[in-house]
C-alpha cells in the first residue's frame, strides 16, 4: 500500500470541521466567530478536493475554487460587520448584539 | 511511502494548530496558528495531487483573507484588557457542553466514513483539467461567484463607509 487512503484524509477533515464547530460555540468574540467558519469551510473544501483526487476528476477543485469565493465574501461582509459591532457596542462580544435595529 | 509519513505530519501539524487558534486569548497569536493550519492543509493539497488548489490555499486563503483578518484587528486595537476578557469567558463550564455535542457528531462522522474504502489515485489533477471544468460544464457556477463576489464587494463598501463617517 502506497498510496494515502481516503478515509484517513476524510477523517482529517471531519476533525478540523468538529473543531471549528467547537470553536464557532465557545467563542464570544466575533472575531473568532469569523476564524471557526474559516475553518469549517475549510474542512469541507478538503473533502472536496480529496474526492476529486480520489476519482481522479478536476470537479472537487471547481467547487473548492466556488468554497473559496464563497468564503472571501464572507469574511468581506462579516469584518464589515466586526467594525459596525465594535463601533456601536464598544465590545466585540456577540452576546451585546442581541437586538435588531438600532 | 514518503508521501504517507508527509501526509500524516501535515494532518498532525493541521490539527494541532487549529486547536491552539480555536483556544487562545490574543486574536494575533490564533490567527498566526490559523495560517500554519492552512499552509498544513495546502502540503496535504500536494500530496494528493492537487497543485492548483494548494497553490490558491496559499495565495487567497493564507493570504489575502487572514490579511483582511489582520488589518481589522490592528483597526480594532484591542490590547491586554481584550485579552483578560477573552480568558474569562473560556472557562471549562462553557466549553464542556459544545464539547460533547461536536464529539458526539465526530463519532457519528467517524461511523460514516468507516464504512469508506478506497485511496487517492497517483495522478495529478493539472490546472489546465480544472479551467477546462470551469469554464466548460460549470460556467453558470462561475458567473453565480462572481455576483456573489459582487454582492460582497457593495455590502463590505456600505458597511466600512458608515463606520469611517461617523467617526469623524
Amino acid at each position: 500500500m502506497d498510496a494515502i487512503p481516503l478515509n484517513h484524509i476524510l477523517l482529517v477533515s471531519s476533525l478540523l470541521f468538529c473543531i471549528g464547530a467547537l470553536g464557532l460555540m465557545i467563542r464570544r468574540n466575533i472575531i473568532f466567530i469569523l476564524m471557526s467558519l474559516e475553518v469549517m469551510l475549510n474542512a469541507a473544501a478538503l473533502a472536496f478536493v480529496a474526492a476529486g483526487a480520489h476519482w481522479g476528476q478536476p470537479d472537487g477543485q471547481v467547487v473548492f475554487l466556488l468554497i473559496l469565493s464563497v468564503a472571501a465574501a464572507e469574511v468581506a461582509v462579516g469584518l464589515g460587520l466586526v467594525l459596525q459591532v465594535q463601533r456601536r457596542f464598544k465590545s466585540l462580544d456577540m452576546d451585546r448584539a442581541n437586538r435588531m435595529g438600532g | 511511502m514518503l508521501e504517507i509519513i508527509f501526509f500524516y505530519v501535515a494532518a498532525t501539524i493541521a490539527l494541532i494548530a487549529t486547536v491552539m487558534a480555536m483556544t487562545r486569548a490574543n486574536a494575533i497569536h490564533a490567527l498566526i496558528y490559523l495560517i500554519v493550519s492552512l499552509l498544513a492543509v495546502a502540503v496535504i493539497f500536494f500530496l494528493i495531487g492537487a497543485p492548483f488548489a494548494a497553490a490558491l490555499e496559499i495565495v487567497i486563503y493564507a493570504g489575502a483573507i487572514m490579511v483582511l483578518f489582520v488589518f481589522v484587528i490592528m483597526m480594532l486595537n484591542l490590547g491586554k484588557a481584550g485579552d483578560a476578557r477573552e480568558r474569562q469567558w473560556m472557562q471549562p463550564k462553557i466549553w464542556a457542553g459544545p464539547a460533547l455535542l461536536s464529539l458526539i457528531l465526530f463519532v457519528e462522522l467517524i461511523l460514516m466514513i468507516a464504512e469508506v474504502e478506497g485511496a487517492i489515485s497517483g495522478d495529478m489533477v493539472t490546472a489546465k483539467q480544472v479551467g477546462q471544468a470551469l469554464f466548460g460544464p460549470y460556467v453558470l457556477a462561475v458567473e453565480i461567484a462572481a455576483m456573489l463576489l459582487l454582492a460582497g464587494l457593495v455590502g463590505s463598501y456600505h458597511l466600512g463607509r458608515r463606520y469611517l463617517e461617523r467617526e469623524q
